[in-house]
């Protein structure tokens, strides 16, 4: 999702919302009228790991949660960078971007999450349109490093018009550009027919041309096309940044938790003995049932069926949407 | 190696500080047999010491472990993460998919892994898991004196966890000497390996045998790594290999968890006596008991470049040895480190690592325990020493052979 996925309102939220807040230390427009922003933690720690494919949250101020490719560097442990685009049609979250963040503003990030990684493969024939070149960008760079044979098709409506296309490679056997003001259309379905049978296909971009994908994936291996849509899953409910109360299940006793501390830390606090590892929604150790409201989750670990549940939360960096929390606890 | 400039390649701009030096074997007999005055003197002697014996460098203060745990860019696991380095010599297996690789070979079968072993995958496991911990205990409890690691500490993992993976019934004795072949090979070529060698070629046949498509029941861990190879995440050459780890890594390992757990409660009557108390405090007990003994103790990483820890340089290339069980009980991070305590928070401990590679198998470890103590929970009074409890040496497990213990029931 290089461009933003479907605008999801969280009123109230803001960079003061719980959870981990970076700082926006640069930040660039760049073509295609797409801003760069590099963030890193305020206190100069590593941030989480992440892979190829792999997004953020960004909570803005405004009451906006968008979901952001990573297309920096993961062997760089210090900063992340996401692109985004002016969405003119958009609910706000990117005019915010665009209009307000600037470097040294704090911004609340969820995740890393990945939920279209990189498979093993020889062969690779990655289709980006426009923005959606950006979870791309860190596969291209890790097929090259594997030294797999791959191909980049990149459509968009005119080269000026296409992000960092100046980054690639100029190779036309490598990098493909199709530019509808040169009348050279992208055709998805003739470039995965014509792709090998043991090619993995990435393809992110506009719905239609994920749609093509998709289509064209009929008659090739299972798992063998791998898309990702602009438009998100629905989130189950807005979240918030003012306090939630968490209600200790099995004691009865409940917490409240501000944006200052974690909904672990507050268990903690309460006297609940919750174990955890990493603290920073990655390994799993901390996953808690949650019996009553809704769950802003916040980690690594939950695909998008499992957050869709809403019956567990990682206390360690996950927050709650409704203002009550009842857990297992 | 500080947190905040883990750059890869820290360039040594200033003079290295002089490095300490210590030449004790970190894989002899004395050591082995009790590790903590080895371990407390490499902690005091500084964040990162050289040990000439076999010119590793050691950490063995949590800060330091647990930053080159997590920086996988700067302390690179696909030369090895034993005492033999894979850039100046070759493997002696072909090197695991999870443990001996980085980014981005690591990827997808981690993720794989991570999935088929997550706690939501393995709730459908804890009632029979459950049910078999308390027929075991029944069995064990017909006597009220009995050796705990084969009747309980072996017993349990090796009833429940190659019945998870879905292998077949026969040659599962090969699993025990396999693993305990294999943590010794992550040390130096001393009597230990050799002691393994002769049988080594035989387990390993076994046990790549039963990393095959067809040698695994539907329903298992086995078949869900070689379904996500069916749905492309990794390849059919990955899925053997991938079962293998858990083969190699989810059965000793576990064996010694649990001995470590009972060696504890048994050693702490306090302690036991709260757990009766309170029962929830299961959890919290198993990963007490892990931080405490660590029952995996080390491993190795391999700088990637020039790597500045603590003022001084270790040089691209060489092999660093992280001592988890020195890190576990290090009095810069824990109070009152070498007591066992239910009291204490043991969240963050470095048992199962940290990072990228952090045991995938924890919460299949962590359900075990919990199962087999709520089961004895449920049954047993006090528990105690019946006689002095054996160590087994491993080089890089700190493992029981035998463990001696007296119940009254209730």
């Amino acid at each position: 999702m290089g461009e933003q996925r479907d605008a999801r309102t969280r009123p109230g939220a803001g960079s003061e919302a719980g959870g981990t807040v970076l700082r926006v230390v640069a930040r660039e427009l760049t073509a295609g009228d797409v801003v760069v922003l590099v963030l890193a933690d305020p206190a100069g720690d590593r941030l989480r790991d992440w892979a190829p494919g792999a997004h953020v949250d960004l909570v803005l101020p405004g009451g906006v949660v968008r979901q952001y490719s990573l297309c920096g560097d993961r062997y760089d442990p210090l900063t992340y960078r996401v692109a985004v685009r002016r969405e003119p049609a958009g609910r706000g979250g990117s005019a915010h971007v665009h209009d307000h963040l600037a470097v040294g503003d704090l911004v609340g990030v969820g995740g890393p999450r990945n939920t279209f990684p990189l498979v093993p493969a020889q062969e690779y024939l990655f289709l980006a349109g426009g923005i959606g070149i950006t979870p791309l960008l860190p596969m291209i760079e890790q097929a090259e490093r594997l030294g797999a044979d791959w191909h980049l098709a990149y459509g968009g409506r005119s080269r000026a018009a296409m992000p960092f296309l100046a980054d690639l490679p100029g190779d036309p056997a490598r990098v493909s550009v199709h530019a509808r003001d040169e009348g050279r259309r992208l055709d998805v379905a003739a470039l995965v027919a014509a792709a090998g049978p043991q090619a993995r296909v990435y393809c992110c971009g506009p719905a239609g041309m994920v749609a093509d994908a998709e289509r064209a994936a009929a008659g090739r291996p299972p798992g063998s096309v791998r898309t990702e849509r602009f438009s998100a899953a629905a989130q189950a409910a807005p979240v918030r940044s003012d306090p939630f109360e968490v209600v200790l299940a099995r004691s009865g006793t409940s917490v409240v938790v501000d944006a200052s501390t974690t909904v672990l830390q507050a268990l903690e606090g309460a006297g609940a003995r919750v174990l955890s590892s990493c603290g920073q929604g990655l390994c799993g150790t901390c996953e808690t049932a949650v019996l009553e409201g809704v769950p802003d989750h916040r980690d690594s670990v939950l695909d998008d069926a499992e957050r869709a549940a809403g019956d567990c939360l990682l206390v360690c960096v996950s927050r709650a949407c409704s203002g009550r929390l009842v857990l297992d606890v | 190696m500080s947190t905040t400039a883990p750059a890869t390649t820290t360039p040594a701009t200033t003079t290295p500080a002089p490095l300490p030096v210590d030449d004790t074997d970190a894989f002899g007999e004395e050591v082995l047999g009790d590790p903590g005055p080895f371990h407390a003197a490499l902690r005091d002697a500084g964040p990162v010491v050289h040990l000439s014996r076999y010119d590793v460098y050691a950490l063995g203060r949590y800060e330091q472990v647990h930053a080159a745990l997590v920086d996988w860019q700067a302390f690179a696991s696909g030369a090895g993460v034993g005492l033999s380095n894979f850039r100046r010599e070759p493997p002696w297996r072909p090197p695991s998919l999870l443990l001996e690789t980085d980014p981005p070979h690591h990827d997808a079968p981690r993720v794989v892994l991570e999935k088929v072993l997550s706690p939501r995958a393995l709730r459908r496991l804890r009632e029979q898991w459950a049910a078999d911990a308390r027929d075991l205990v029944d069995e064990v409890l017909r006597e009220e004196e009995f050796d705990a690691v084969p009747a309980i500490a072996e017993a349990f993992p090796l009833r429940v966890f190659p019945d998870a993976v879905g292998i077949g019934t026969e040659g599962r004795e090969h699993l025990l000497p396999y693993g305990d072949h294999l943590f010794n090979a992550f040390g130096p070529a001393n009597s230990l390996v050799a002691r393994g060698a002769p049988r080594r070629a035989e387990h390993g046949a076994w046990v790549d045998a039963q990393c095959a498509r067809e040698a695994l029941r539907p329903g298992g861990f086995g078949a869900a790594i070689w379904a996500a190879a069916d749905r492309g995440d990794i390849t059919p050459a990955q899925a053997p290999l991938v079962v293998r780890s858990l083969l190699s890594a989810g059965v000793d390992t576990t064996v010694q968890g649990l001995a470590a757990l009972l060696h504890a409660v048994a050693t702490h009557p306090a302690q036991w006596a709260r757990l009766r108390a309170e029962p929830r405090l299961a959890r919290v007990a198993f990963d007490e008991a892990v931080r405490w003994a660590s029952p995996v103790q080390l491993f190795f990483r391999t700088a990637t470049g020039d790597v500045r820890i603590g003022g001084a340089v270790v040089p691209d290339g060489e092999k660093i040895v992280m001592f988890l069980g020195a890190a576990n009980r290090d009095p810069r991070r824990w109070e009152r480190p070498d007591e066992f305590d239910l009291g204490r928070d043991p969240s963050g401990h470095v048992g199962f690592g940290m990072g990228l590679h952090q045991c995938v198998g924890q919460h299949v470890a962590r359900l075990e325990a919990e199962s087999v103590l709520q089961a004895l929970l449920e049954r047993v009074e006090t528990v105690e020493l019946a006689e002095t409890p054996r160590r087994h040496l491993n080089n890089t497990m700190r493992a029981w052979a035998s463990l001696p213990l007296r119940v009254r029931r209730r």
